[in-house]
C-alpha cells in the first residue's frame, strides 16, 4: 500500500481520486433525492418526514466525523502521523456544518411535531454541546500560532470532548427525552417501513461520501497551506541574507 | 394542487441545508482557489532575478 502519510503522494492520489468522488456524490443525490421526495407519508406525521432525509443523515454525520477527528486526535498524540493534524482541522468546519444543519432541520422538524422549535432535552443538548465543541476547536486552531501546539491542544480537546459521543447515541435511553429512541442503528433491527428506510439509507451514503469528498479537499489546502507557509519562511529568510549581503 | 401540511417547515429545511451545504463547497473551493494563487505569486517571486 502507498504511503499516503506523504503529502505529495496525497496530493497526487487526491487529484486522481476527487473526479471519481464528485461523481459518485452526485449520483447518490441525483438518486437519493428523487427517492425522498417520492417515499410515501409517514402515517402520524404526514410530509413532514421529508425532513427526516436530511436530518438523520446530518446527525449521523455530526457524530461520526467526530469520530473520525477523534482518531486523528490519536493519530497526532500517539502515532504523530505527519497528516493527522491535518484531516483533524480539515474535518472541524464541515463537522460544524453538518451538525448546524442537524440542528436547523431537527428544530424545524420539532415545531410542527412537538409544537415547539427547542426544547432542553437531553439529546437536542448534547447535540448543541458537539456543535460548540466544534466551534471551539476551530477558534483554538485560529487562536495558537504555533502549529505543533495548536495541533496538540487540539488533539487533547478533542480526546476530551468525544465523551459527549456516547452521551448523543444513548441520551434517549438513559434520560426521558421528547426526542424518539433509535429506529435504524438498534439491536433487532430498524422500526421504519422499508419504503421510507430506503430513501434515507441512500441519503446517508449520498452525504457520507460528500463528506469524504469535502474533506479530501479540505485535507489537500491544508497541505498546501503548509507548504505556502515553509515558502514564505524560505523567501523571507533568503530576502534577509540578501539585505545582509548588500554593501 | 393538494394542499401538504406544514409545507413551509419542509420547504425551509431543504433550503437551509442547501445553502450550508453550498456554502461549505464554495469555502473549501474558494480557498483551494486563493492557496494555489498565492503558491503561484510566491513561485513567480521567487524565480525572479535580483
Amino acid at each position: 500500500m502507498p504511503n499516503l502519510a506523504n503529502p505529495t503522494l496525497f496530493l497526487a492520489v487526491a487529484r486522481r481520486l476527487l473526479p471519481w468522488l464528485w461523481a459518485l456524490t452526485l449520483l447518490l443525490f441525483a438518486v437519493g433525492l428523487p427517492m425522498s421526495f417520492n417515499a410515501p407519508p409517514d402515517y402520524q406525521q404526514g410530509e413532514t418526514v421529508k425532513i427526516m432525509y436530511l436530518h438523520v443523515p446530518a446527525a449521523w454525520l455530526a457524530s461520526f466525523i467526530y469520530g473520525v477527528m477523534t482518531l486523528a486526535a490519536l493519530g497526532t498524540l500517539v502515532w504523530r502521523h505527519p497528516l493527522a493534524d491535518a484531516a483533524q482541522k480539515a474535518a472541524a468546519p464541515l463537522g460544524a456544518g453538518f451538525t448546524f444543519i442537524c440542528l436547523v432541520t431537527g428544530s424545524l422538524w420539532g415545531k410542527p411535531m412537538w409544537g415547539t422549535y427547542w426544547v432542553w432535552d437531553a439529546r437536542l443538548t448534547s447535540v448543541l454541546v458537539l456543535f460548540i465543541l466544534y466551534l471551539g476547536l476551530i477558534a483554538l486552531w485560529r487562536s495558537i500560532e504555533e502549529p505543533g501546539r495548536a495541533a496538540r491542544a487540539a488533539a487533547i480537546l478533542t480526546l476530551v470532548g468525544a465523551v459527549d459521543l456516547p452521551i448523543i447515541k444513548f441520551s434517549v435511553d438513559w434520560w426521558n427525552t421528547l426526542h424518539q429512541p433509535a429506529s435504524v442503528f438498534r439491536m433487532g433491527g430498524p422500526t421504519i417501513a422499508p419504503s421510507l428506510l430506503w430513501p434515507l439509507l441512500v441519503m446517508a451514503i449520498a452525504f457520507t461520501m460528500l463528506f469524504l469528498t469535502l474533506h479530501v479537499m479540505a485535507i489537500r489546502n491544508e497541505i498546501l497551506r503548509r507548504r505556502l507557509a515553509r515558502l514564505t519562511m524560505i523567501a523571507a529568510a533568503e530576502g534577509d541574507a540578501l539585505a545582509m549581503s548588500t554593501p | 394542487m393538494t394542499h401538504i401540511p406544514h409545507l413551509g417547515f419542509i420547504v425551509a429545511a431543504y433550503a437551509i441545508a442547501v445553502v450550508v451545504i453550498l456554502g461549505m463547497i464554495g469555502a473549501v473551493w474558494w480557498d483551494y482557489r486563493d492557496l494555489l494563487g498565492r503558491l503561484a505569486r510566491l513561485e513567480s517571486e521567487r524565480e525572479r532575478p535580483r
